[in-house]
């Protein structure tokens, strides 16, 4: 039933409310200057465009779209695991995960 | 065969002892094998030639192997052994083995002994492939080696800056006329075909236009102008004189200079079908023959008189050559190498003697203290000047009637030019051999007769220089022209040749004439610097012609005008404008761009992470809004 519902929303809702996701995610990355949030930013778009990919999936009947956001599921929780690591190194030696301050890396 | 590989093999062995182990080896060892390695190839070529002689050796033409070869074209790495070569073999190994010995002796306290000896037999190894070498290639091999070795001798005491320069000189003028060579050499290969001496032999040259044949003998004769020292490439070789005594008697004189002279005689059947080149070649050497003579009048160092003597000489073998009369010009090749060989290690024996004097100004008198060096260098200047019955009386004789049989204007310079030779080689005999020593009382105590190793080779070759004329006695006082016969297989008959001969009283009479005037100037110079006593003029002291002539006719300075300062120069402007401003401005602007680029784009470098993302979004808005403008 639940699923009916979610057939009987037309596809453009889901491009729109993807490109507010991933607008938003944007913004969250170019606006704060706390590290963490501007990688749950990052998680924001990769989540968008995994939800316009299952959105066109189910609208093309295509199960390989769905596939794609495993993969992407996947990725990504490889990614905050490495990028967790870093951040957390990177807290120890500046005591902090503010990026003004992070600016050692020029020439 | 393999003796035939032998004789040029060894001296390349003897080149690679010393040039390897040969510090290691005592003098007399390394001096010793080096001589040895001539000595079995004189060997070797003594029983080749007297296999000649006999006429029990045939001519040996011996592929070793393919060198170049692709489709039907191919040059081989070949030997030819045949009456020339014999004869040049004789001469190479037999005067390079006397002078080898000489060396010995002479070079005992240089400290580059083993150098000396390794490059002796390169020289020598490479003599025999010039000599023995089957095609113009070999040949050419052999020729360069030649020149290479030259300038190496020449620049021996290299720590003398004007020796290194004088070796440089004769390399580079060498090249000049290796140009030319080398020129013939691709002419011959493109239109004939082949570079083999037997294949080019066979070739009908009438079917060829008669321009070309002339246009490659004129290349192959300005080759033989650079390596044999003839107007205008001649500077060099007095020069040369920089070299040990035994360098300038063994290259300089008997054997590398006449290499030009071996390279017409070998082509001789190129040359007479070209009477134009042939002209040329006469006027040449008779031009060089008496403009070395008069120069060599008034030198007054020992050296200088004989190298240019040896220039005279050249030119007067070109003359032989010029007139067809090929024959002649290899009889006074081999005597001329006997006497002029002699002569040099004379001088050497002199020089040796007063420590390194070689101004005939400050010697003299020497006949007291150096009777064999006296004796040998007397017989020697007898032979150069024509005096019967020695060996350079008959040879020059014989080009001497072929020039007058030909023309007669060539005659009176050739005449002339030898009537000078004689008068400046007693100049040379009496400055130095009679009268009272010039010298300073310390050399004075210290002269003394050279050592045996020394006087054994003069001995041997003022007997050869003595007796060598018996290899081509006049054929119209009834004599057999031995050499004539011999040396009849390699040269093709001459379709041009002029067939009335001189009549025999003819022939007496210019004889008798030449050994007059021979006789007179020798008289004249006794009477100038013996009874007279005259010396030579200080240095700057001469006037007129005599101050033209002492120096040389200024030739050195006006070529230094008109080639070298020009291309030195050329060579300053390549230097300060194309290679400091052109080149290096280029370079140095790729790398000063780069650096002024970077340290403007580094700060794009700045560090803000916000930066770094706020450009990547907008670049990716651009890239997306460019892709969507363009595909719509």
């Amino acid at each position: 039933m639940l699923l009916n519902i979610f057939n009987t929303i037309p596809i453009q809702y889901y491009i729109m409310v993807s490109a507010v996701l991933f607008s938003i995610g944007v913004m969250g990355v170019l606006f704060r200057r706390n590290a963490i949030i501007i990688f749950m930013s990052i998680e924001l778009m990769l989540n968008a465009v995994n939800l316009l990919l299952v959105a066109f999936s189910s609208y093309h009947n295509d199960a390989s779209g769905q596939v794609f956001v495993f993969f992407v599921m996947a990725v990504a929780a490889a990614e905050v695991a490495v990028g967790l690591a870093i951040l957390v190194t990177i807290f120890r030696n500046v005591h902090s995960v503010d990026i003004d301050e992070l600016k050692n890396l020029k020439w | 065969m393999v003796n035939l590989l032998l004789i040029i093999l060894l001296p390349l062995l003897g080149f690679f002892v010393n040039a390897l182990v040969g510090k290691k080896l005592p003098k007399s060892v390394s001096g010793g094998f080096a001589s040895l390695m001539i000595f079995i190839p004189f060997v070797i070529s003594t029983s080749y030639f007297v296999g000649f002689v006999n006429g029990s050796q045939q001519k040996l033409d011996i592929d070793i192997y393919n060198w170049i070869a692709f489709g039907d074209f191919k040059i081989t790495f070949g030997l030819l052994l045949d009456q020339l070569s014999a004869t040049w073999l004789m001469v190479v190994t037999g005067i390079g083995f006397l002078i080898h010995l000489y060396s010995i002796s002479y070079m005992h306290d240089d400290e580059k002994f083993h150098n000396f000896f390794s490059y002796l037999n390169l020289f020598i190894f490479f003599m025999l492939l010039l000599v023995l070498g089957n095609n113009f290639l070999i040949t050419f091999i052999g020729w360069e080696g030649v020149g290479l070795c030259s300038y190496l001798l020449i620049g021996f005491w290299f720590k003398n800056q004007d020796y290194n320069n004088a070796a440089k000189k004769a390399f580079v003028m060498n090249r000049v006329g290796d140009l030319g060579f080398l020129l013939g050499i691709f002419f011959i290969l493109y239109y004939l075909k082949t570079l083999n001496f037997t294949q080019l032999q066979a070739v009908n040259l009438e079917l060829l236009p008669h321009g070309l044949i002339v246009a490659i003998t004129m290349l192959l004769f300005v080759g033989a102008i650079g390596k044999s020292a003839q107007i205008p490439l001649y500077t060099w070789l007095p020069d040369a004189m920089a070299g040990p005594t035994p360098v300038s008697a063994l290259i300089h004189a008997a054997t590398m200079v006449t290499a030009g002279i071996y390279m017409l005689v070998r082509a001789n059947f190129l040359f007479i079908h070209a009477p134009e080149t042939m002209m040329i070649v006469a006027a040449i050497g008779a031009a060089t023959a008496i403009f070395a003579a008069t120069v060599g009048v008034l030198q007054n160092d020992i050296k200088k008189v004989l190298a240019y003597s040896t220039v005279s000489q050249l030119g007067l073998m070109f003359l032989a050559l010029g007139v067809g009369a090929f024959t002649s010009g290899v009889f006074h090749v081999v005597t001329h190498a006997f006497f002029k060989a002699c002569l040099f290690l004379g001088s050497g024996s002199v020089i040796h003697a007063l420590h390194g004097e070689q101004d005939i100004r400050n010697m003299g008198g020497l006949k007291k203290w150096m009777p064999i060096t006296f004796w040998t260098f007397l017989i020697s200047s007898l032979a150069i000047s024509g005096i019967f019955p020695f060996s350079g009386f008959f040879s020059k004789d014989e080009i001497l009637a072929s020039a007058f049989e030909h023309n007669k204007v060539l005659w009176v310079v050739a005449s002339l030019a030898s009537l000078l030779t004689a008068f400046y080689m007693f100049r040379l005999v009496f400055l130095t051999f009679t009268g009272n020593f010039r010298g300073i009382e310390e050399q004075k105590h210290h002269l003394h007769e050279s050592p045996a190793l020394i006087t054994i080779p003069l001995i041997i070759l003022a007997v050869l220089a003595a007796v060598g004329g018996a290899m081509g006695l006049p054929e119209f006082l009834g004599f057999h022209h031995w050499l004539k016969g011999f040396l009849s297989p390699v040269l093709a008959t001459n379709p041009h040749a002029e067939a009335h001969g001189l009549s025999h009283s003819t022939e007496l009479m210019l004889m008798g004439g030449a050994f007059a005037g021979a006789v007179a100037s020798i008289a004249y110079a006794y009477i100038k610097y013996v009874k007279g006593g005259a010396l030579p003029a200080n240095d700057g002291e001469e006037s007129g012609v005599g101050k033209l002539v002492y120096n040389k006719y200024y030739i050195d300075e006006i070529y230094n005008a008109l080639f070298v300062k020009p291309s030195l120069l050329l060579s300053d402007f390549g230097h300060s404008v194309i290679d400091n401003k052109v080149v290096d401005g280029i370079v140095n602007f790729t790398g000063k761009a780069s650096l002024i680029i970077g340290s403007q784009v580094r700060k794009i470098q700045s560090g803000y992470i916000g930066f770094y993302l706020l450009a990547m979004v907008l670049s990716m808005v651009a890239i997306f809004v460019y892709s969507f403008m363009i595909t719509g």
